[in-house]
């Protein structure tokens, strides 16, 4: 009985492998969508304007970017505008009529450049804006809800600083003009307003997110309100210098630092080293990948520039000391 | 009136000074908490590095030149000296390999100036943009290099206090003594003013005007290279893009309000400290007073403006005065 039982499964087995051999020759059909797609975005081009080249958040989106581009075959270039917004516009202006398929900006300031984007898309260039954005809208946005990436620094610090002994804060943001400024200090605006118990004690620019110029604020701040209870900070590598001037007055465990960034390497060691207490990551792997599909299907669209518009905004992770060993801060070489 | 304002032989220093005494004495009346300790401090110490940079701008100046190069010199050598050390190479190597490069900056534009008569505003300024633009191309990860604990051995010069006094105003007040010895007490610095003033009668007098006018440039290269290492200990980071930031003219208006003639072979160490002082205690006092980023900017440009015009009302200038070269 168990020989016949033995011999069945045999059976069994050597039979299924035969028909299932001859089912995979017979149902391998080629993907009729797939040549057409390579072939599509085969030597298209794709410019990417930054801000600033060497900051973590630009290069981590090019790498991503380039490695798209040589996996699927179209030109990548880098056209850095090295933080002078006139010589950025000048780029587009070149660009527009050299006209690259897709153009990536990240935008210096909200008004700048919002006519040259229009001109652009005009001119049959799909735009895509990176993170930071104009008054306008053109093919695409990817990156972080600003106003509500404000909104959450804001609420945390609220739930340090607005209990039964309501605490005062500062606000330190970036350029004047900057979507990193404006639209974040409207988020803060939203939350902070609904608690009028928390005193705004200084709302100061520090130029361009300098952090020496974070470091000099904070210390001038500190010494008129000793009794400082929350700061709401613009950027990682700016309050470097925030945090710098909370430790060297010892108030490390008194003040409560809010801050966002890309996710990166700083983003941990900021907060396991006591730098900021919480932090709000815009996430530039995800950032890349969201990017890396507009630009995909701003290559495809065969419909006229500008007539689909798409905002992606950035899942927003928040970091704090609870939290932070389940983290993925990324580096150069290991963002994939 | 204007007869006994021209008695009193006002120079812009002088100026300055009272302009200084008169803002301070404002804000100290006005804004509670500005006179205390613990702020003057931290006035002082939001204008050491630009106080430190003013030093060796006002050697330069002094000696008829201009050096457009020194924040490249601040940022590029300092961040070099970083990165050493986070490869992994013991602080004195890093250090010795950034003093280098900043001393062949330095090498560098006074040769240019001196042998090659270039003028030096064109010399320093593509020295300047080629030194940043090999720093942020080529040698650093990223434009933001942190500052790496195996460098803490020095990062006191920047950071933490002595007896209350934190160690960067300290570096200011350390620096400006050894410049003011160097340009009043030592022949090196006679001989800068001598230049300055007249550079073909600095030569027949038999002053060797072209290897000083060199070693003005390393001195303003060093300086500046230590001013980026109280900076970078102070803000944990370099952040390199300072040099696309305009400093420069923060710097020079520094030395020139404060007296520091641009044609050269006038001045000191205390028309610096006045200047420095000033722009201080203004951008300390609006701070204060939670003055918006533009208020601020449109403020401090209208008391320089102020400062200037009332120097030309009281000194005009003459044919005696007015020096070719002047800007």
């Amino acid at each position: 009985m168990k020989t016949l039982k033995k011999l069945a499964y045999v059976a069994t087995a050597i039979a299924s492998m035969a028909v299932s051999h001859s089912v995979i020759a017979q149902q391998s059909i080629d993907d009729p969508a797939r040549a057409g797609y390579y072939d599509t975005v085969k030597g298209k081009k794709v410019v990417f304007v930054p801000v600033f080249m060497g900051l973590d958040l630009t290069e981590g989106w090019s790498k991503m970017m380039a490695k798209q581009a040589t996996a699927l075959g179209y030109d990548y270039e880098v056209r850095n505008s090295n933080f002078n917004t006139a010589a950025g516009a000048q780029t587009i202006t070149s660009l527009i009529s050299e006209k690259p398929d897709v153009l990536v900006v990240q935008n210096p300031d909200v008004q700048s450049y919002a006519r040259l984007l229009k001109r652009a898309e005009d001119a049959g260039i799909h735009v895509i804006q990176l993170n930071m954005k104009t008054n306008i809208l053109t093919t695409g946005f990817v990156g972080a809800d600003v106003i509500g990436l404000g909104q959450t620094q804001a609420r945390a610090v609220v739930a340090k600083c607005g209990g039964d002994t309501p605490g005062k804060i500062l606000i330190l943001a970036g350029p004047p003009t900057s979507p990193f400024s404006a639209y974040m200090l409207k988020g803060y605006e939203n939350i902070l307003n609904d608690n009028p118990k928390v005193q705004v004690v200084g709302v100061q620019s520090t130029g361009a997110y300098e952090s020496a110029k974070a470091k000099s604020i904070t210390q001038v701040v500190l010494q008129q309100h000793p009794d400082l209870c929350g700061i709401l900070g613009v950027w990682d590598n700016t309050d470097i210098g925030t945090a710098a001037a909370i430790a060297e007055a010892g108030k490390g465990d008194q003040v409560f630092v809010s801050t966002s960034g890309g996710g990166g390497e700083l983003a941990c060691k900021g907060i396991r080293e006591g730098m900021w207490q919480h932090y709000v990551s815009y996430d530039v792997p995800g950032q890349s990948r969201d990017l890396n599909a507009l630009i995909s299907a701003a290559l495809q669209d065969t419909q006229v520039v500008g007539s689909t518009k798409t905002i992606l905004y950035t899942p927003l992770v928040e970091y704090t000391p609870e939290n932070i060993d389940s983290q993925f801060c990324w580096t150069l070489d290991t963002i994939r | 009136m204007k007869a006994i304002i021209q008695n009193m032989k006002l120079d812009q220093q002088a100026i300055v000074a009272v302009l200084f005494g008169a803002i301070f004495v404002v804000f100290a009346l006005v804004l509670p908490g500005f006179l205390t300790f613990g702020n003057l401090l931290a006035l002082v110490r939001s204008v050491s590095v630009l106080g430190i940079l003013g030093l060796g701008m006002a050697i330069v100046v002094i000696g008829r030149g201009i050096d457009l190069s020194m924040i490249a010199s601040l940022a590029i050598p300092t961040g070099v000296v970083m990165t050493l050390v986070i490869a992994g190479y013991p602080p004195g190597v890093g250090l010795f390999v950034g003093l280098a490069f900043a001393v062949a900056i330095g090498v560098a534009n006074g040769i240019l100036v001196a042998y090659a008569e270039i003028p030096p505003l064109f010399t320093t300024l593509a020295v300047g943009i080629g030194i940043a633009g090999i720093g942020q191309s080529g040698l650093f990860e990223y434009d933001i290099i942190p500052w790496p604990p195996e460098l803490n051995v020095i990062a006191w010069i920047g950071r933490g206090s002595i007896v209350g006094i934190p160690y960067s105003v300290l570096a200011f007040v350390v620096a400006a003594f050894l410049v003011h010895v160097f340009l009043s007490r030592t022949r090196l610095g006679l001989f800068i003013y001598a230049i300055g003033d007249n550079l073909a009668a600095a030569r027949n007098a038999g002053i060797p005007v072209r290897p000083i006018i060199i070693l003005k440039y390393v001195m303003a290269a060093v300086i500046a290279m230590f001013a980026g290492l109280v900076l970078s200990a102070s803000s944990s980071s370099m952040d390199t893009r300072i040099f696309n930031l305009g400093w420069i003219y923060d710097v020079i208006l520094v030395v020139v309000l404060g007296g520091i003639g641009l044609s050269g072979g006038r001045g000191g160490v205390a028309n610096v400290i006045v200047g420095t002082l000033l722009i201080g205690t203004i951008v300390n006092g609006m701070t204060i007073l939670n003055v918006s980023f533009e208020a601020q900017s449109l403020i401090k440009g209208l008391v320089l403006l102020a400062a200037i015009l009332l120097d030309s009302i009281l000194n005009p200038r003459n044919e005696e005065t007015a020096k070719q070269g002047d800007i």
